[in-house]
């Protein structure tokens, strides 16, 4: 076989293996969702679930999620954007920071469920915060921060050290050039890691099973004051969310419309993951364009 | 007589255990073009880096001798980075204007140091353009973002980054090494240009350039200053028989 015969071998094995995996996605989701989106209605999107009859909707989970994702972030965002900044911009290599960064790694890969039931004993049981929205939020800040981390220190990384040195030669402080120069050059890059972890989260589901709990009680949407518990706002209530709903339904759902609940609660879920997607490579394309063309 | 402005006194530098700058005696009068030639791996942008305490950034850097800017010991304990690199900017090989507009590049410096007032950052940048003899190439996009000029203009920009905070030194490492002919010689003549009125120190692997705009010329080798005189003493007479070496292409 000469080297040209080859070359073609090769490439068709390539688009054959890629084809593939194209293939499975699209059927998955093209399953997902042709089951799925029949289901949606406003009425489903909206409404409080029920236990023993048809016609429950997903309302109060779909809020959860968000609710959640927003609190996660909220927690996870800054003490990540820190602990990248300073194992990447000032960091040295000792042992102190492989520590950390091996610590980061092992985080990272732990499978959520043990960081769901460590969040049970240690946020739930041990200081006492039961089964909240906060349990909920700690937990998937343990889930969340290592992968942030990593992904806002790989945005660091693109940013080239030419970049540093002109900061520096120009009479900036280390931390003027990092937050002046280094940051806003790498915003749209962090801006999408964030989206798309902010996806991981939303559809998280073991992590926060034993924490933020299986039960979703109905809320007063007319209620914003967060000490009250029917409020949407009180963190301290359990909060069951779409991806835990899904779970629980197809587990031990005894609602007559069971399946259809599950089939449409996966289809918001995967489009709104696919949202966050679509809006991480959007937003970062324009802030990226945004920001180096005035 | 003029002042010497930079003074440098027996300069060790090592990269772990190896010697790459052994006992540099070099000093710098006020205003001028002076260059520092010699092969690879000389020690020439090494040294250039000490200026401004860029080799800071380097792990493992040991730095002996003393550094001396109006008097002022460089590497005292005491001394400020930030404030020494205010003083003396640089102008690297690779142009590296920030991804920001060509306006946002020029007056960053300043506008991080607080300064707000609209009328005066527009002087400046229009200054510090029509210094680096870019004004008129891009006077009519500012706001546009300056990864979107040339590799020559970038560099001029930067140029005009460096003179925006009013050094009083500019180093220059190879400006124009990743640039083509005419963009060299832009920058060559926005150099000239810019002699009267700053102390200007330019690393060049290009003797045709340090010939055609450095008042005073260095020559390098294998870590040590080997000759430092007038140019034209340098290419026409050169004291020293390994300058005259290199100077004729021997080697290098």
């Amino acid at each position: 076989m000469n080297s040209k015969t080859q070359n073609k071998v090769a490439i068709g094995g390539l688009y054959g293996i890629a084809g593939f995996v194209v293939l499975i996605l699209l059927a998955l989701l093209g399953f997902i969702l042709v089951s799925g989106v029949p289901q949606l209605s406003w009425h489903f999107l909206t409404a409080p679930g029920k236990a023993f009859l048809k016609g429950g909707g997903v309302g109060v989970q779909l809020f959860n999620s968000f609710y959640l994702l927003i609190l996660a972030m909220l927690i996870s965002f800054p003490i990540a954007l820190g602990a990248a900044i300073y194992l990447y911009e000032y960091a040295k290599d000792n042992w102190l920071t492989t520590t950390i960064r091996t610590a980061i790694e092992i985080l990272s890969s732990l499978p959520s469920v043990v960081v769901g039931l460590f969040g049970f004993l240690f946020f739930v049981v041990k200081l006492h915060l039961g089964f909240s929205i906060l349990s909920g939020a700690f937990a998937l800040t343990f889930f969340n921060l290592p992968l942030l981390a990593r992904s806002i220190e790989d945005s660091l990384r693109t940013v080239s050290d030419v970049q540093r040195e002109g900061g520096l030669a120009l009479g900036l402080s280390r931390w003027e050039t990092v937050s002046r120069v280094i940051l806003p050059a790498a915003v749209p890059s962090i801006l999408t890691g964030v989206i798309l972890s902010a996806g991981r989260v939303f559809g998280e589901a073991a992590a926060l099973i034993y924490t933020a709990g299986q039960s979703a009680p109905a809320l007063n949407f007319a209620d914003w004051n967060p000490f009250n518990i029917s409020s949407p706002l009180n963190p301290m209530r359990p909060a069951e969310t779409l991806a835990v709903h899904i779970w629980k339904i197809n587990s031990e759902g005894i609602m007559p419309d069971a399946k259809a609940i599950s089939s449409g609660s996966s289809a918001v879920l995967v489009i709104a993951i696919l949202l966050f997607n679509f809006a991480a490579r959007y937003l970062g394309k324009r802030l990226y364009k945004r920001l180096t063309s005035a | 007589m003029k002042e010497e402005i930079l003074t440098t006194q027996d300069l060790h530098l090592y990269y772990g255990d190896k010697e790459a700058l052994k006992g540099i005696n070099l000093n710098f009068d006020e205003k001028g073009i002076t260059a520092l030639i010699g092969p690879s791996g000389c020690g020439k942008s090494t040294y250039l880096r000490t200026l401004n305490r860029m080799n800071d950034l380097i792990p493992n850097v040991t730095i002996t001798g003393t550094i001396k800017f109006k008097g002022n010991d460089l590497y005292a304990p005491n001394a400020d980075t930030v404030q020494i690199r205010k003083e003396i900017g640089m102008v690297f090989q690779q142009p590296n204007p920030f991804p920001f507009s060509i306006y946002d590049n020029v007056i960053y410096g300043l506008r991080i140091a607080g300064e707000k007032d609209k009328e005066k950052l527009d002087a400046v940048v229009e200054k510090s353009l029509r210094q680096a003899a870019v004004w008129d190439e891009v006077k009519d996009h500012l706001h546009e973002s300056a990864l979107a000029l040339s590799g020559g203009q970038q560099q001029r920009v930067c140029i005009a980054r460096v003179l925006a905070v009013s050094p009083e030194i500019i180093l220059l490492d190879e400006p124009t090494s990743a640039l083509d002919p005419v963009s060299s010689s832009q920058i060559e003549a926005t150099l000239l240009n810019l002699r009267h009125d700053y102390t200007i120190i330019i690393v060049t692997h290009n003797l045709q350039q340090a010939s055609r705009i450095a008042d005073r010329t260095a020559f390098f080798m294998n870590g040590e200053l080997i000759e430092v005189d007038q140019t034209k003493n340098i290419f026409m007479n050169p004291a020293n028989k390994q300058t005259e070496d290199y100077i004729s292409g021997r080697f290098g």
